[in-house]
């Protein structure tokens, strides 16, 4: 069973995500903030993380950036998942190494869309 | 809705557009008329029907037709025909079609135009192959609203991702503000045309590759074999065609025969009976 690192600070987010995720057949692992995130991803590298971008502590591109310079850390597919919805933001995303981008609001086909995009599906 | 009501529309439906609706599709006769009627200042489907039976009500009559038979599209769907086109269909084509370099492409319910587009795109990314061709794409669809939202090129946040990788999202659409725009430059790669595919295709010349996909399951036996076999009349004897994932050929017409591994792709049954070259060259390369 592949593992899904679910990173948001809202838990209302993390809960809908984890509930499509789990109908896809991910185990699903939850972090508030891009420090959290990097820590589980220290114990443990998952297969994909579905990553918001505006989190206290550390933001999504500045763990994307740590996460990809960690040992085994160019593995996970990284699925960004924010409200941020400009060509901008989604450039420096694709440039900072997310294999997709998810503009919020998301439902169900789109997050299956996007992961079957990145071959985890 | 009375049962002669339902009937009414039933047989409305299937003389004008092809449609056939079992025997318990109420509910969506009533979801998508009941806002036609409402819009046309009716307040129930009773008063829609009889305002149908009316001689020369032809306004009306194109919006119920529109309304039932409007589906949802999605750029990329199902994939799979999207790299049959550019791994095999294409690459056969352009040696095949080396002296005229002329490539013709029909997508039979082209809806709101993702299926077209995603043609385009797929074109646009082999566009180094291409140099000299000239490959039409025609997109139809028997609803004038949503030709006019193909032609638009204008897709919601939620429609955008749905099966469009984020590269090719940025790289071929402009935003305003939630709504994203496909380039002028790939629009002007397909013509549009408001067309029912119960009419003549006579006027159409020959196609290449058909894209036929999700509108056959709308018709009933006759119909789909009377389609088929039509299409097959206006392709080439080395073309293509594309039906649905959910689709076949098999138990409706001996013009086409599936492709060998290729799930969803059919060709003329000709081909196949002669050795046209792509199986000539295959078999010759297993050969070797």
């Amino acid at each position: 069973m592949k593992t899904c690192l679910v990173v948001d600070d809202s838990s209302v987010i993390r809960k809908v995500a984890r509930r499509i995720l789990e109908d896809l057949s991910f185990t699903i692992l939850e972090a508030e903030d891009g420090q959290q995130a990097l820590e589980k991803c220290q114990e443990t590298m998952p297969d994909a993380i579905l990553l918001d971008w505006n989190m206290p502590v550390m933001d999504g591109l500045e763990f994307l950036a740590q996460l990809r310079k960690l040992d085994g850390g160019d593995t996970p597919k990284v699925v960004f998942c924010t409200t941020e919805n400009d060509v901008g933001h989604i450039a420096r995303a694709i440039r900072a190494g997310a294999n997709e981008y998810i503009m919020k609001p998301f439902d169900r086909e789109i997050v299956e869309a996007k992961f079957q995009e990145v071959g985890l599906l | 809705m009375s049962p002669a009501e339902y009937d009414y529309l039933r047989q409305f439906l299937k003389s004008r557009s092809g449609l056939v609706l079992s025997n318990e599709k109420q509910y969506l006769i009533e979801s998508r008329l009941l806002p036609v009627a409402r819009k046309a200042g009716l307040q129930s489907i009773a008063a829609l029907v009889a305002k149908l039976k009316e001689p020369r009500e032809t306004t009306l009559a194109e919006a119920v037709v529109e309304a039932m038979t409007t589906n949802e599209s999605f750029f990329y769907r199902d994939k799979t025909p999207f790299e049959h086109f550019t791994q095999m269909m294409m690459p056969e084509l352009l040696k095949a079609r080396a002296s005229s370099k002329k490539i013709r492409i029909w997508c039979a319910a082209a809806s709101t135009g993702q299926e077209p587009y995603t043609l385009a795109m797929c074109l646009k990314e082999m566009e180094s192959k291409l140099a000299g061709w000239r490959i039409e794409i025609l997109g139809t669809d028997i609803s004038n609203e949503v030709l006019d939202r193909a032609k638009a090129g204008t897709y919601t946040q939620f429609e955008v991702q749905r099966g469009l990788p984020i590269q090719l999202l940025l790289k071929y659409f402009t935003q305003q503000g939630e709504s994203w725009t496909i380039s002028p430059q790939l629009r002007s790669m397909v013509q549009w045309k408001k067309f029912n595919l119960l009419e003549s295709f006579a006027s159409f010349g020959q196609f290449d590759i058909v894209f036929c996909r999700n509108v056959l399951i709308y018709f009933d036996q006759a119909t789909k074999v009377d389609i088929l076999g039509r299409i097959s009349k206006i392709m080439a004897p080395d073309g293509y065609l594309v039906l649905g994932a959910a689709e076949t050929v098999v138990g409706l017409t001996d013009a086409f025969k599936p492709a060998p591994d290729r799930r969803g792709l059919y060709v003329p049954a000709a081909a196949i009976a002669q050795p046209a070259p792509r199986f000539s060259a295959l078999a010759a390369a297993a050969r070797g």
